[in-house]
């Protein structure tokens, strides 16, 4: 096993127990914060596994921004609602989608149906590496879902300040 | 080592621009325009919506072939433009029976009208997607702007809720629609549906088990704007709940974008899944029918009844889907000319009854309309004529084309249950009309309804009976698009 | 794995490790005689009063998404920066219109007085 293996099961490992710590903590306070363990812990394969741009956004974005959001949602609701328990059984169901996810992953790479496109980090390489690759496609190729994507970002804004700001109309 | 970056070609997406400078000049424009004036907002966006219209209407000379774009990320052909015409038109109607229905519920923010063309906007790019990377961006874009404005009127307690049981259902959808797109990218290694057909052809991987998962996923990511069974159970609420011009741009527009691309991406990327989505189909077609039709008649609040009934018209619109020949793709276009006329009119009507205190919405309220204004009955009679499906409305001319399509593709069933839904839909339909002539009036207070609502209602109730008694024009336009669309496959 | 990569390792062991043993050092060898004064969350300042979890201003979570957007929009920068010299005068001109409509959301959001604390 090389290092690269080595590491990438060690912060595999350590996100799928950062995610389950997510899942069971009482506190919404404290998973959020697990949460933030669980990203990073993503990033880390993502940098194993030679994509560093988005090991970044992950970080930036997710663990930054997205998280950040969860926990202002967190103190926005009542102090004393913070303590949750499950009372209904939902996690049946759940624990059975999760389940059967499993078995669609394992059942698509043992059943090699997914279509190689040739040598990927080849290809990376000789763009200069991941975030080059990317950015390579993305201004050429997709330039236009990229314009498109600043339109979204747009009317989310939008959306956000109409719903969110009380004292527009008053 | 410099790329060259090939230059798009520009004029292909000129509509799309004009849009986006539209609607950010709208937005940018509303901030100086006092809060008791924001009906010039409106005026500027109809303006803008209209000469939008026409740009896109001089393209369709040209566009005898189909012509791609940024690498063949976008596409422009006459399906596209057909649907773009339909949602132009949809918002041209929405602004206008919008303006006084907005004063009413003292709603005084310029952005509905921005959002209005995001949602246009989003709905265009989505019908030019030729990669699915564009579709989803342009799904997400109409569906955040769709979201905000059901929820617009945020001291209204049923219309917030309305909101959010559709945010909350439309970004859990979202998320699988996205896993669908990533499926079909592990399977065939490209998200361009021309690519991803050729992979599919090249080493015959129609069936992929990947590829059919993705196949239901795309199903049910597009089904919810579709609201076609098992995707239907937020449309009650939300035409419900939301501001009633809302719903009937909800009732039509969305679902035509979202038919749109599910014909695109059914006939031009995964075609050789024809066998699988057929069975699929098939029994989407006969649930959301049926359940559309029994539920709605089972409603008292006509805003209710509609959603039923949009869903069942859903239902019709997949037959024309599922024939996947050229009759079917003319009957889906122009059934949602069709459709945007009688629905965007029966919607028209409730909000003509919106008076203080009183929403207009419950079949009550009809009571006796044809004795206190007898045309304002006699115009809702042809738009539920043309909602059944009675000669001499577009609505029939529409459900006559989507009937034949299926007959030929040899779907004999399904076409003798929708013959049977529309007899059930008959019923319901009937409810109103009997209310407004067999019931007598109650006393209520005067109607006051703007010029910009009877503008409206005049031009879908005349367009509702010109194309039922002369289809030709529009039917030769439908032809020209489905032709076209057609072409492409072979 | 790039070789690179191994001084952060290297960074993230001496930063755990830096932590780890300072808190254990001063546990094991500082003297322990605590006092009412020494216990309070500061020594010299106000002693908070009630819980820290209050409910928040609904404008803060407006702040943190507008954060967000932002961020995701300087997110697309990066690959575009690293790749700019190749892209030359066209690639210019795509992140002018990107920003432009940044630029439109910036004024919007100012216009409409989202900035202002209220």
């Amino acid at each position: 096993m090389s290092w690269s293996q080595l590491f990438f099961y060690v912060f595999a490992v350590l996100a799928v127990i950062m995610s389950l710590m997510v899942v069971t903590r009482r506190k919404a306070i404290h998973s959020a914060i697990f949460l933030i363990l669980a990203f990073i812990c993503f990033a880390a394969t993502y940098i194993v596994m030679n994509a560093e741009l988005l090991a970044a956004i992950q970080v930036l974005v997710y663990a930054g921004g997205v998280v950040g959001l969860i926990i202002f949602v967190i103190m926005l609701v009542k102090a004393e609602e913070d303590e949750v328990r499950q009372t209904h059984g939902q996690w049946i169901i759940a624990a059975f989608i999760a389940l059967i996810l499993v078995v669609e992953v394992a059942f698509v790479f043992l059943g090699n149906l997914v279509q190689r496109t040739g040598n990927l980090a080849g290809k990376m390489a000789q763009a200069g590496g991941n975030t080059e690759a990317v950015g390579l496609v993305l201004y050429t190729k997709y330039l236009f879902p990229f314009e498109v994507a600043s339109v979204l970002l747009l009317a989310a804004m939008i959306g956000a300040i109409v719903l969110a700001k009380y004292k527009l109309e008053r | 080592m410099n790329v060259t970056v090939p230059m798009p070609n520009l004029s292909l997406v000129v509509p799309e621009i004009l849009m986006v400078i539209l609607a950010c000049g709208l937005l940018l424009v509303d901030l100086f325009i006092p809060k008791d004036r924001k009906r010039v907002v409106g005026y500027i966006a109809l303006a803008g919506v209209v000469v939008v219209g026409v740009v896109t209407a001089a393209f369709w000379g040209k566009m005898a072939q189909p012509a791609t774009t940024f690498s063949g990320t976008f596409v422009l052909d006459r399906f596209a433009l057909f649907f773009k015409e339909v949602f132009l038109f949809t918002t041209g109607i929405t602004i206008l029976i919008s303006l006084k229905y907005l004063e009413i519920e003292k709603v005084s923010l310029g952005e509905y009208y921005a959002l209005m063309l995001f949602c246009t906007l989003g709905m265009m790019i989505m019908v030019s997607g030729a990669d699915l990377i564009v579709i989803y961006l342009g799904i997400e874009t109409m569906a955040l702007s769709v979201y905000v404005l059901a929820g617009f009127m945020k001291f209204d307690h049923k219309c917030t809720e309305a909101a959010l049981k559709y945010f909350l259902l439309g970004v859990f959808i979202s998320g699988i629609l996205l896993y669908g797109i990533t499926l079909i990218y592990a399977a065939t290694g490209s998200t361009q549906l021309a690519q991803v057909a050729a992979v599919i052809k090249e080493k015959g991987l129609a069936k992929n088990p990947l590829l059919v998962l993705a196949m239901f996923m795309l199903a049910a990511g597009l089904g919810l704007e579709i609201a076609m069974a098992p995707f239907h159970f937020w449309a009650p609420d939300v035409y419900e709940g939301a501001p009633t011009p809302i719903t009937a741009f909800i009732s039509v527009a969305p679902k035509a974008a979202a038919f749109a691309a599910l014909v695109r991406i059914f006939y031009h990327g995964i075609q050789l899944l024809e066998p699988q989505w057929q069975i699929l189909l098939w029994i989407i077609c006969a649930v959301t029918m049926t359940i559309g039709n029994v539920t709605a008649l089972m409603q008292q609040n006509v805003k209710r009844m509609l959603a039923y009934s949009s869903v069942a018209h859903a239902g019709y619109i997949l037959l024309g889907v599922l024939a996947a020949n050229q009759v079917g793709v003319q009957g889906i276009a122009f059934y949602f000319f069709a459709y945007a006329f009688m629905n965007m009119g029966a919607f028209g009507l409730v909000i003509y009854l919106r008076r203080e205190n009183i929403v207009g919405d419950d079949i009550d309220d009809f009571k006796g309309l044809a004795q206190t204004h007898p045309l304002l009955a006699v115009i809702m009679v042809v738009f539920l004529l043309s909602l059944a499906g009675i000669p001499p409305t577009a609505g029939f001319v529409g459900k006559f084309l989507l009937f034949a399509a299926a007959i030929k593709a040899g779907f004999y069933w399904l076409v003798a249950l929708a013959a049977l839904n529309s007899v059930v839909a008959l019923f319901y339909y009937f409810r109103i009309a009997k209310a407004m002539y067999m019931q007598s009036p109650e006393p209520l207070p005067q109607l006051s309804p703007g010029r910009g609502l009877v503008l409206a209602l005049v031009v879908v109730g005349v367009f509702t009976l010109f194309f039922g008694i002369y289809p030709q024009p529009l039917m030769s336009l439908a032809k020209d698009t489905a032709h076209t669309f057609m072409m492409f496959l072979s | 794995m790039k070789d690179a990569y191994w001084p952060l390792i290297l960074v993230l062991l001496l930063a755990v490790g830096f932590g780890v043993v300072a808190v254990l050092m001063s546990t094991l060898l500082g003297p322990k005689k605590p006092d009412p004064i020494k216990l309070s969350p500061y020594e010299c300042g106000v002693d908070p009063v009630g819980d820290a979890r209050m409910p928040f201003f609904v404008h803060y979570y407006v702040v943190a998404l507008l954060f967000l957007i932002f961020d995701i929009e300087v997110v697309f920068t990066y690959p575009w920066a690293v790749y700019f010299k190749k892209l030359g005068l066209f690639g210019l001109l795509e992140m002018v219109v990107f920003i432009a409509v940044f630029l439109a959301i910036f004024i919007y959001v100012w216009g409409r007085g989202a900035l202002e604390w209220e």
